[in-house]
């Protein structure tokens, strides 16, 4: 039992890596745009797509991932810039609108290019249980890459100049531009970042749940939910979030409720959040005044 | 270039029928006034006369029409963030304070546009200034008493090293002691940079006193231009734009 219980939280603390880096890439673009990015998922798997593309054509595993996740990035900028630019003053509903248009338009481009069938996508790790038999190579290499571009984005905004650019851009974008900060660019990027994040994420997650157009749309209902229980405005929150939901789906889907019933945890954390604590455990309570 | 009214002394920065408007509300009609270079001057006038609408027009922060020029270059329809790298810093209504950030991250904000090598004495220049902006280094700003907000807002600006200092209302909302702290520090900036400043400021009393031009402004309209002498001692422009 015990030993049932120790190997649900390892593999829920792998899956939740890839929760938490979705969780961070939705939160990067929440902080900046106030908005949810409803086709974070959708542009996931498109990179995931566009990596097993470069496989295919006999490239190794990391130059393809390394191809992926930096087009992933130019297309995230792109999409910034063509797309969410001009809606930099628009309601909330013309925002959220296009959000789900992008989702919709991704999830059908995936499905044009690359067909509706399901692929499997190779992992790079070797294929036998690590950790005394906790964890397959898999879990335990896709949980380090996770790690690794976790602590380099918290690196990146912690210590460098333009992390910190990044981060007064979306606090606050006047005085931002008031000592120099190119704030549109710095919204490009930040899109870029999520975009490459997400593609790690896909590549990551493929091998375990498979390729199609649809991969990621449960992933980032519990990587939403991570967000929001962690607090969707602060980003080392959202990590510890994504992490904790992988750790309470696997758990729950063992002893609880089943493996067909785990994406309704993901609905009732957030519902649970929502109704019983909006700001999330590590969220800041926002005041404004009328 | 020549002064608009003082032919012979060099102007920083003119403005020649300078209009401003949020959406349909127009707020400055067509404004003249220029800021001396090396001078301090002050724009005075009621609530809602057009006093913080003109820095931020200044700046690009506001929809413009007419001639902003700084140095020479037109700088109206620029970019704020490029204006700015032209040496003009803004000390916004409110401090525009990075609250959820580090003192040390606000400063280092400060000295984007410049290579972090050149700025290391700079921030030691800046602590001789305001010592407990030392002491608070690494402390969120947003738990900062407004005058040190202020400070830091300040210092902000000066570690772009402007040419020309934006100040809007560095008075605001505190006690009477620490508005005192503040110019006099701001007469030794004035000193030591060599900095050009236009000065926004609701008290009359202490921007007259801070400046050697003045310009007077009701609901976007300049009412009144001179030496800050002059205009201190007219009884009846103290009496209907300054209130005292």
């Amino acid at each position: 039992m015990l030993a049932g219980v120790l190997h649900q939280i390892m593999s829920g603390i792998a899956t939740g890596g890839i929760y938490a880096s979705v969780a961070l890439a939705l939160v990067m673009i929440y902080q900046a745009t106030h908005h949810v990015n409803f086709a974070q998922g959708e542009m996931a798997t498109f990179s995931t797509y566009i990596a097993l593309t470069f496989i295919n054509a006999g490239f190794p595993y990391w130059v393809a991932f390394l191809i992926a996740v930096v087009v992933s990035f130019g297309i995230g900028v792109a999409i910034e810039r063509v797309l969410m630019r001009p809606l930099a003053n628009a309601p909330v509903l013309a925002s959220v609108g296009v959000f789900i248009g992008l989702l919709l338009i991704i999830n059908a481009m995936s499905g044009w290019f690359f067909d509706y069938t399901i692929k499997q996508f190779p992992s790079p790790f070797p294929d036998h249980p690590m950790l005394g038999g906790y964890l397959s190579g898999h879990e335990l290499g896709s949980t380090a890459v996770t790690l690794i571009v976790l602590i380099s984005v918290y690196l990146f905004f912690r210590h460098t100049r333009l992390g910190l650019a990044m981060r007064a851009a979306a606090f606050n974008p006047t005085s931002s531009r008031l000592v120099g900060v190119r704030v549109g660019w710095m919204l490009a990027l930040g899109w870029g970042l999520a975009a490459a994040i997400g593609a790690v994420a896909g590549c990551m997650v493929a091998p375990i749940v498979f390729l199609d157009p649809n991969m990621m749309s449960g992933i980032l209902l519990y990587a939403f939910a991570g967000a929001l229980l962690g607090g969707i405005d602060n980003p080392l929150g959202a990590v510890l979030g994504g992490f904790a939901v992988g750790i309470i789906e696997n758990l729950g889907g063992a002893y609880l409720v089943g493996t067909e019933l785990k994406l309704t945890m993901a609905l009732v954390i957030i519902v649970a959040v929502l109704t019983i604590k909006p700001t999330g455990l590590m969220g800041r309570r926002v005041y404004s005044r009328v | 270039m020549r002064g608009v009214r003082d032919a012979g002394v060099t102007n920083l920065l003119e403005a020649k029928g300078l209009h401003a408007a949020y959406g349909e509300t127009r707020v400055l009609h067509g404004i003249d006034f220029a800021v001396r270079q090396g001078g301090v001057t002050a724009l005075l006038g009621a609530n809602g006369a057009g006093k913080t609408t003109t820095l931020r027009a200044i700046c690009g922060l506001v929809r413009t029409r007419g001639e902003l020029i700084l140095d020479g270059k037109r700088i109206d329809g620029m970019a704020t963030e490029d204006i700015v790298r032209l040496g003009c810093a803004h000390v916004p209504e409110g401090r525009g304070t990075f609250m959820e950030l580090t003192v040390e991250e606000n400063m280092r904000l400060g000295a984007y546009t410049r290579p972090a090598r050149e700025t290391t004495d700079d921030f030691e220049h800046m602590f001789d200034y305001f010592p407990r902006l030392k002491e608070r280094y690494k402390q969120q700003a947003g738990t900062l008493s407004g005058g040190e907000q202020q400070m830091l807002a300040i210092v902000r600006a000066l570690l772009l090293r402007p040419r020309l200092l934006l100040l809007d209302e560095p008075s605001f909302g505190l006690a009477p002691l620490v508005v005192q702290e503040i110019f006099r520090i701001l007469a030794r900036i004035k000193q030591d940079a060599g900095v050009s400043i236009l000065l926004v400021e609701q008290n009359a009393t202490i921007a007259l006193e801070f400046s050697e031009d003045a310009y007077v402004l009701e609901t976007g309209r300049i009412v009144m231009s001179g030496s800050s002498a002059e205009i201190g001692q007219d009884e009846g422009i103290r009496r209907s734009y300054l209130g005292y």
